[in-house]
């Protein structure tokens, strides 16, 4: 117990409680690729025999990969165009005296508490009174409305952290505004563009509620799934599928936060 | 305009921000060439000014002149000046080359001349050789050299630096003010340096502006400034000074007299609109004005007696506090140690005798 500050002591009540809080959060989601190496189609322990199999059909499934291409492309387009939104919105929030500033984010915050079943409705009585036709397009539609949010949140803290006077000093070295967003600007915030897309991405690539409601004939990831829970006989092959998802997920916001973070700091104290 | 211009002319400039008003009717005018200081303690308004020279900020009345150019319409990107800003503002995603040669890019010099420019730049602040590096690497001494090679690059008519030696430590700070007025000699670009360093200020300029609450209290050489403050304010903020109050009880000719709280009888010349039979002045009188000594005559003109309070070491030399009947604080007095053993050792309490020239006093209004 020597040489350790205060702050440093070990708390056993407190380590015990960061090990249940943990063990609830994950020992569930865990069963999810535990049972895609099951041999039976029945959920049940004892495991008796482990196989590869389910994942071996996914990549015979064609509809699957239909649906894996579609949530690509709504992915993707969702990721670039609220990306684009966010820097702009993002730019103007953190770097302009507007009137009605807060209320403004606030309003543009609003979708990530508004609940994803009232928006869903809301957004399927106006598509249809507008007279669109359900489609890929519309989820895409409803897919960017919740993702622009966290790309604001993203970007903001991007903006925040970079000193305005490197603005300053590109115009007073001969660049105009535009110059000076391709130059300076952007470069800066080019991190937090990439943590914005991949965060975004993976927003939309999870999405089932909206997608639900908004969905033409061409059936997202997730809505697919959903389709087949109906068969039990399907079940591993979900099972397998939502491992690969699961670890994808892991893997891009992690890369997502890591680049958040990355140089942060040093972008500050160059400032 | 019609009369003849000077380079710079800043004429009426107010800047309002809400109800405060951060600058308030400023007139001044800059010679080209000129290493002009704006000094004032901060919230002076004298970085504001700065920035409404370089365009990041619009003057809410008045109008700035730039060789003969009326600035308020013309975008910073487009003003004939250049910055070093307070934190030097080193784009962390370039190397210094990048940083240097970023003013460059409408220019279109090719490859080769554009890497001539930038080595020459680099050679100019001392620092060959360093094109490849990071702002992050670099010392904030050496941040500050690429922010000046970026923005001298571009030669501009004025190059504006806003307390560009704040951050650096003392040593380095005085290296730099050498540097500095080396090379503003070298290049002959007008300088508008902000500062509230009243020493630095001194040292670098060819003429300073002392503001406070957003007005010019005074524009003068530094020498001047020091010698004839036109008022308290001015001779507080430059400088130690001891002030004392003062009431004329009699003129005749050219000479007056005063009579000095504290100091007694004093006779002046009774030059000037300050002097007047019955009006209440304030004598100032530098530290280094008065002359300390342990023996002295209470009839001797020009010459108090005092008893020392405290002294303040300053390894060059010392201050002393002398304590006089008559004025409320003690009077501070600057010793001299040449060597040769003629400071001598005080005592707290000890008796000691001041005296100063007629010449040194400075005659103010009174507050």
């Amino acid at each position: 117990m020597k040489n350790v500050s205060y702050i440093d002591r070990p708390n056993r009540p407190l380590f015990v409680y960061a090990v249940l809080f943990l063990a609830f959060l994950y020992i569930p989601v865990l069963f999810l690729p535990l049972f895609s190496f099951n041999d039976s189609i029945y959920i049940a322990f004892p495991i008796e025999n482990w196989t590869l199999q389910w994942y071996r059909d996914m990549f015979k499934n064609e509809p699957m990969i239909a649906a894996l291409m579609n949530s690509i492309r709504v992915g993707v387009v969702a990721s670039v165009l609220s990306t684009f939104l966010g820097i702009f919105g993002a730019k103007a929030v953190t770097r302009y005296h507007i009137p009605g500033r807060n209320p403004m984010i606030a309003v543009i915050m609003a979708p990530l508490v508004i609940p994803g079943i009232i928006l869903g409705v809301a957004l399927l009585i106006l598509i249809n009174r507008v007279g669109i036709p359900l489609s890929l397009y519309t989820i895409t539609l409803g897919h960017i409305l919740v993702c622009v949010p966290f790309s604001m949140a993203t970007l903001m803290t991007r903006f925040e952290g970079f000193d305005k006077s490197m603005e300053e000093a590109s115009a007073d070295l001969g660049e105009n505004a535009w110059w000076t967003f391709w130059r300076v600007t952007l470069p800066m915030v080019f991190p937090g563009v990439l943590a914005s897309m991949l965060l975004c991405f993976t927003i939309s690539f999870d999405e089932f509620i909206l997608a639900f409601f908004l969905g033409g004939t061409d059936p997202t990831l997730p809505l697919y799934i959903w389709g087949q829970l109906r068969f039990p006989q399907r079940l591993p092959n979900v099972l397998a599928l939502g491992a690969c998802i699961l670890l994808i997920s892991f893997f891009v916001v992690f890369i997502s936060q890591w680049l958040v973070h990355r140089d942060h700091d040093s972008i500050k104290s160059a400032g | 305009m019609t009369t003849k211009q000077s380079f710079i002319t800043i004429d009426g400039v107010s800047k309002h921000f809400g109800d405060v008003v951060a600058v308030d009717n400023v007139s001044i005018d800059i010679e080209a060439g000129e290493f002009f200081s704006l000094l004032g303690p901060s919230g002076c308004g004298k970085t504001t000014l700065l920035r409404m020279l370089a365009g990041f900020e619009s003057t809410t009345t008045g109008e700035i002149y730039i060789d003969g150019k009326a600035m308020s319409e013309i975008p910073p990107h487009q003003r004939p000046t250049n910055m070093v800003f307070q934190n030097y503002a080193i784009f962390p995603h370039l190397d210094v080359a990048g940083n240097i040669a970023y003013g460059l890019r409408k220019d279109k010099l090719g490859k080769v001349e554009q890497n001539r420019r930038v080595d020459e730049a680099l050679e100019m602040v001392k620092l060959p050789g360093y094109g490849k590096r990071r702002a992050h690497e670099l010392s904030g001494g050496q941040q500050q050299r690429i922010a000046l090679a970026r923005a001298l690059i571009k030669r501009p008519k004025v190059l504006l630096l806003d307390e560009p030696l704040g951050a650096l430590d003392k040593k380095l700070r005085e290296e730099m003010q050498l540097e500095l007025r080396a090379l503003q000699e070298s290049v002959g670009i007008t300088f508008i340096f902000v500062t509230h360093d009243q020493e630095e200020a001194l040292t670098l300029s060819d003429r300073v502006a002392v503001m406070a609450r957003g007005e010019v209290l005074q524009m003068a050489s530094p020498k001047q400034l020091y010698n004839y403050p036109i008022n308290v304010e001015v001779a507080d903020f430059i400088g130690q000074m001891n002030f004392f109050d003062a009431q004329v009880t009699d003129v005749q000719d050219d000479q007056a007299l005063l009579d000095v709280e504290g100091l007694g009888q004093l006779k002046v010349s009774a030059q000037g609109e300050l002097v007047q039979k019955g009006a209440s002045l304030v004598v100032a009188l530098r530290p280094e004005k008065l002359l300390l000594s342990e023996q002295g005559n209470a009839g001797d003109e020009n010459t108090i007696r005092g008893e020392l309070s405290t002294s303040a070491y300053l390894g060059s030399r010392s201050h002393y506090f002398v304590a006089v009947d008559g004025c409320e604080y003690p009077l501070e007095v600057a010793g001299h140690d040449s060597g040769f053993g003629t400071d001598v050792s005080l005592q707290r309490g000890s008796e000691v005798w001041l005296s100063w020239s007629r010449e040194s006093l400075v005659l103010l209004p009174a507050e």
